[in-house]
């Protein structure tokens, strides 16, 4: 089966006066179908520059990389993904459905096929109730699960994820990764996640992906072998641990443990 | 009544102050009129209500004003050549004439400029450059240049109400279509939408309040537009010949009256804007 995501030698060289920034250097990475990888490493190791590239915003300077076996920019215009950015980013003027309306409108589904679908993502985000609201009477936590619900309104097999709940207080946080982990068991989905926080990448991964800065690489990759289901108290079993501790050293092996929040 | 009183309170100091000065500027000329008259030692409270009731006064007491306007409106037929009313709908429908057509070349020239940069570098020099061009002295040439050609009346004048304002909506709309965040365009981008959807679904709505703030800027200066092109044809009327003549004659009466219709004119059509806008606002879910 092709990978959905397959790097190789992949660069990327951000010109700039004053020298020139190397924020991918050399990445070898291949993300099968049903993987849910995190990506962790420290601020400016290139994170959201690589999700940015599978997902055509950025362009890569060296290297090749195919997502479903095509070209990015083919896979974006086959709407292979959906991405969910750092900030929620939902429309002001909308209302939160309209905001998830809003690609489903781009692409052409009918107004029935509308109205399923945000009915079906917005249960699944447990927004039900707020459709008529807008972004600003909801709290960050539940504009980022409207930006969610927004990106698998669509029902593109791959889930590209930025840190998207970086500014969430701790409880939220774990009840949204719970649910993240069974809509991702429900749905089969591909999910690239990238995050700052350990724990959080050890309890949603099947893989884990240390990435280094200056230059921006790749200096492990972990497969965890975790089981499927998995209960927040997994957090405290020696497997777990064992995992955690094996990304903490490849994080301190990129000399800037120091800078992990 | 917590705002009532305030307000009332800065009316009534206006008042006070217009009548005290009128007393002073009327003060010379009626002394003049006393004297050829042999009136010696009039009472200050006559004198006063002199200075109030004088037919060409350099400044006109606001009752003056106020029943010159009542008896050019009110009291006269709205196609007697002497009518306010008439003169203000002359003026009026070459304002939102001149308005709809500006704020329609300000959005148009809006949008070629920022879906083209070659449009930006060659069309925005020549914008700007167009504004600092007194517009007293373009109104007469256009005026006089279309008259030439046979085109006179509304035309002609809301052409400068036009060239007037079409620039703050041109200004306004290329900051308002170019205000969406990279993150906003970025979204558009991974759902593969193209210009047209981009345009309508971010890039419109994201400057529809840039639209309305210049919106209001327009419809001001395009009444001013109207205006300032009636000077150039007295035959054809509306308040800026009104001022003309009355200048002309001396009848200050008369040029304040059609002031205060000028001014009051504005004030509404301003209004009239900011209502479209807390309508639209209110359909687009901006925190009230
Ligand atoms: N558009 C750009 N132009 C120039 N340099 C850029 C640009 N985007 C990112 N960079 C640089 O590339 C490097 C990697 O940036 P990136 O945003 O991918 O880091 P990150 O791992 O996501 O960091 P964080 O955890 O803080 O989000 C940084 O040094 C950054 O300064
Ligand atoms: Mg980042």
């Amino acid at each position: 089966m092709t990978p959905v995501v397959q790097a190789q030698n992949l660069g990327l060289t951000f010109p700039a006066g004053d020298g020139d920034i190397v924020a991918l250097s050399d990445v070898n990475l291949t993300i099968e179908k049903g993987d849910f990888v995190s990506f962790i490493g420290p601020s400016g190791c290139g994170k959201t520059t690589f999700l940015r590239t599978i997902a055509d915003l950025e362009q890569p300077t060296s290297g090749t990389l195919r997502i479903n076996g095509q070209t990015p920019e083919n896979a974006r215009k086959d709407r292979a993904y959906g991405y969910v950015f750092q900030a929620p980013a939902l429309y002001p003027w909308r209302t939160i459905e309209k905001n998830i309306a809003l690609p489903l409108e781009i692409m052409g589904h009918s107004q029935a096929q509308q109205a399923e679908r945000i009915k079906r993502t917005m249960d699944l985000v447990n927004l039900s109730g707020f459709e008529k609201k807008y972004p600003w009477q909801l709290s960050g936590g539940m504009q980022q699960r409207a930006s969610i619900a927004r990106a698998l309104a669509f029902d593109a097999d791959l889930l590209l994820m930025d840190e998207p709940f970086g500014a969430l207080d701790e409880i939220v946080r774990d009840h949204l990764n719970s649910e993240l982990l069974k809509l991702w068991d429900r749905t089969k989905k591909t999910i690239c996640f990238v995050t700052h926080s350990i724990p959080e990448a050890v309890y949603l991964s099947t893989k884990i992906v240390v990435m280094s800065p200056r230059p921006g690489r790749v200096t492990d990759v972990i497969e965890s072998n975790l089981p499927r289901e998995r209960p927040l108290d997994i957090r405290e079993t020696p497997e777990f641990l064992a995992i955690a501790a094996r990304v903490r050293d490849g994080l301190r092996a990129g000399h800037s443990y120091e800078e992990v929040v | 009544m917590n705002r009532v009183i305030p307000i009332l309170t800065i009316l009534l100091a206006i008042f006070v102050f217009w009548y005290a000065a009128a007393i002073w500027m009327n003060a010379p000329w009626q002394s003049i009129l006393n004297g050829r008259a042999n009136l010696t030692n009039v009472p200050f409270l006559e004198f006063a209500q002199q200075t109030w009731a004088q037919d060409k006064p350099i400044l006109p007491a606001p009752h003056q004003v106020f029943s010159e306007i009542w008896n050019a409106t009110m009291g006269l037929e709205f196609t007697s050549r002497r009518s306010l009313a008439l003169h203000a709908w002359i003026t009026l429908s070459a304002t939102l004439l001149g308005f709809v057509l500006g704020t329609g070349l300000g959005v148009i020239l809006a949008v070629a400029i920022i879906h083209n940069d070659a449009a930006d570098r060659s069309l925005m020099p020549w914008i700007i450059a167009s504004q600092t061009i007194p517009i007293l002295a373009i109104a007469p040439m256009v005026v006089v240049g279309l008259g030439a050609i046979g085109l006179t009346g509304l035309v002609p004048k809301s052409l400068i109400s036009m060239y007037l304002s079409f620039f703050p909506v041109v200004v306004g709309m290329v900051k308002g279509l170019r205000s969406p965040e990279a993150i906003q365009l970025d979204l558009m981008r991974t759902y593969d939408a193209n210009p047209w959807q981009v345009f309508w679904k971010l890039r419109w709505p994201a400057a529809l309040p840039m639209l309305f703030a210049s919106m209001k800027v327009g419809i001001a200066i395009s009444l001013i537009g109207a205006v300032v092109a009636e000077l150039s044809n007295a035959a054809g009327g509306g308040l800026g010949v009104r001022l003309l003549t009355g200048s002309y004659n001396g009848q200050t009466i008369q040029i304040w009256a059609a002031l205060f219709i000028a001014a009051g004119l504005a004030a509404v059509l301003v209004a009239i804007v900011g209502a479209a806008e807390k309508f639209v606002n209110a359909r687009n879910g901006v925190r009230a």
